[in-house]
């Protein structure tokens, strides 16, 4: 697994963070893997991922709230602190993406929770499909609401492919 | 005054370059409806895990109508 490129929120927050150009990194990766630490400007903990333009997505996400187990479809792909949570927290998910240069539907997981040291605190894991075939060449993650907080941080990771050329291997 | 026009980050993986660029009016109008969707879809999740919380303790309270034991409760339900 190789570090691609690591963006870090500044000062004002973002609005949404874009890998773009993805489709032109090196054909060594088989799979990508997006590692987020975020934080919400605003009293929201929920935040979604998007692949090139278009296309429908549909998920299924295990959710424990900190005092219940529930299972949902809901158009969140992943968990971010809120600014309600401790304060200077912030939430960590891993979203694999396998296959992303592949001509079939694009499939991902994510592995996600935010942090607040109180009952109040989500994990999650969801999978996830993009009904499109076409190669993924940009990766969009945006808040469900407000801007990424500042420090908050994204890194695009490639996995590469074993020494057969199609086996992965992290 | 400040500019208040929402921002984005958009790196570059090829180049490595780095932008921050204003939201078209556009990414402003979609960031709404997202932000809607996003509170909506909050609510309703609430609101099943507190039906579903309800319909639980009223069940349990059924159980211990007819007479069942905290003990059998918790054997049946797991609660």
């Amino acid at each position: 697994m190789q570090s691609i490129q690591t963006v870090t929120v500044g000062s004002g927050g973002a609005a949404s963070i874009e890998f773009m150009a993805v489709g032109e990194i090196p054909d060594t990766y088989t799979d990508l893997k997006v590692v987020v630490s975020g934080r919400c400007s605003t009293t929201d903990t929920t935040a979604t991922l998007a692949f090139n333009t278009g296309g429908t997505y549909t998920r299924r996400t295990l959710l424990g709230s900190g005092s219940a187990a529930s299972s949902n479809t809901s158009a969140v792909d992943f968990r971010i602190s809120q600014s309600g949570d401790t304060p200077s927290t912030f939430g960590n998910s891993e979203i694999y993406i396998p296959n992303y240069a592949g001509s079939t539907t694009k499939s991902y997981s994510v592995d996600s929770i935010n942090e607040n040291n109180a009952t109040a605190a989500f994990q999650a894991i969801t999978a996830g499909l993009w009904n499109q075939t076409a190669a993924i060449t940009s990766i969009v993650l945006t808040p469900g609401s407000g801007n990424f907080a500042e420090h908050s941080t994204a890194t695009l990771y490639g996995i590469l492919a074993g020494s057969d050329g199609t086996t992965t291997v992290t | 005054m400040a500019n208040e026009t929402p921002t984005k980050i958009v790196i570059n993986c090829s180049t490595g370059v780095r932008e921050v660029l204003e939201l078209t009016q556009d990414e402003i109008d979609e960031r709404e409806v997202m932000a809607i969707q996003s509170e909506a879809d909050r609510v309703a999740d609430e609101q099943a895990a507190v039906a579903k919380a309800e319909a639980k303790a009223s069940g349990v309270a059924k159980l211990a109508e007819l007479g069942l034991t905290a003990e059998e409760i918790s054997a049946i339900t797991g609660a």
